[in-house]
């Protein structure tokens, strides 16, 4: 039963998709292209490509690609798929579900024992370098592109990184209303 | 309206998932502002370890946040709005790409605005990583830490799950037999 399939699939991922999106991504991968054949491999470039363009979390999107797709592959309807999206996605979210309730449960308990309070002190610095890294990680030629490759296009996108910064930060302008107005900038000048 | 706390959660993660491209860490400037500055769901103190628990489970990163704060603010029905609230614009979107348009990622609008965005992400990544220094207690003294993580993941390339769990097991160690 393909459903079931996929529902047990995707909640195994899940339930071991450590490590966020990407690494998602690879285990999507492996089990709907190369143990359940439900993708070809260009279908899962695809799920890549419109993860990334597209809003919302890489694993919510590819979960619900993945759905979709895999079951219009097996000759359903699309209404179907529709619904292999719905078993996908809620499979990929139910983990976090339960294992976030209980985390949180037992928390509850240990919040305020002393041991647990010096393990979050110690874990909050960790986690700005963990934001650090991702900036760092960003700071690619896809992302800029680079002086050899495009000098108006990498001026443009260090500028538009550093108007960014310095107007969240200085002058409190909310993240998304900065992404529209780079969003605008990015139309006129890279069109 | 404002009384409806289901609503508003609900709301604000459904404008958080419209507008996160790029995944997981892009979304965490839009959360700090929302959940944080504008709505004192969370203190920062709580947001930095609602960020050390997302990354240390498995799941997908913004669920796991919506699911938190949700049951934070109203139990079990909270966590479903604010998870539903983070999902639907995803799965619509995705929906609609699968359905009609697979020629979508060759568009020529959709690329300029991209390459317009995409630079404005990493430097709203870089914001909630000054404005929490602060909470996170990070002094010039100790700043080497954090730098410390930051370039075992950027550069040695290992994975930030097992930096959250090094750092809870030594920090562990430490409270429960070193820390008098």
């Amino acid at each position: 039963m393909l459903f079931l399939e996929l529902f047990y699939v995707f909640f195994k991922i899940g339930l071991f998709g450590f490590g966020g999106g990407y690494a998602m991504l690879s285990m999507i991968q492996g089990e709907v292209v190369t143990a359940h054949h439900w993708l070809t491999t260009s279908q899962f470039a695809d799920i890549v490509a419109i993860s990334q363009s597209t809003p919302g979390p890489i694993g919510i999107n590819s979960a619900t690609y993945a759905g979709y797709v895999s079951v219009v592959n097996e000759g359903y309807s699309p209404l179907m798929g529709v619904v292999g999206s719905l078993v996908a996605t809620t499979a990929v979210v139910l983990p976090s579900f339960l294992l976030v309730l209980l985390v949180l449960k037992v928390l509850k308990h240990y919040r305020e024992h002393p041991v647990t309070k010096t393990m979050f002190l110690a874990l909050r610095p960790a986690v700005v370098g963990l934001l650090l890294a991702a900036v760092l990680v960003l700071l690619t030629k896809e992302n800029f592109s680079s002086p050899a490759e495009n000098m108006w296009q990498f001026c443009i996108s260090v500028f538009l990184a550093v108007a960014a910064f310095v107007g969240t930060f200085f002058f409190k302008i909310h993240p998304i209303r900065m992404l529209l107005l780079s969003a605008f900038a990015g139309l006129l000048l890279f069109y | 309206m404002k009384s409806n706390i289901y609503l508003q959660g609900f709301l604000t993660f459904l404008k958080i998932g419209l507008f996160t491209i790029g995944g997981g860490y892009a979304m965490i400037p839009l959360i700090e502002r929302e959940v944080v500055d504008r709505h004192r769901w969370l203190d920062k103190e709580e947001f930095l370890d609602l960020m050390s628990l997302s990354q240390a489970l498995p799941g997908v990163f913004a669920v796991n946040f919506s699911i938190y704060i949700g049951q934070r603010l109203r139990g079990l029905r909270g966590s479903l709005a604010l998870a539903a609230g983070i999902v639907l614009p995803s799965f619509v979107i995705i929906l609609l790409v699968a359905m009609f348009f697979m020629a979508f990622a060759d568009n020529r609008v959709i690329e300029a605005v991209f390459k317009g965005v995409r630079p404005a992400v990493v430097a709203l990544i870089a914001v909630p990583c000054v404005k929490l220094g602060k909470a996170a207690r990070i002094t010039p003294s100790n700043v080497w830490f954090p730098l410390l993580v930051a370039v075992a993941i950027a550069v040695a390339g290992i994975s930030p799950v097992y930096i959250i769990i090094a750092v809870a097991v030594g920090a562990y160690i430490y409270g429960r037999y070193f820390k008098d």
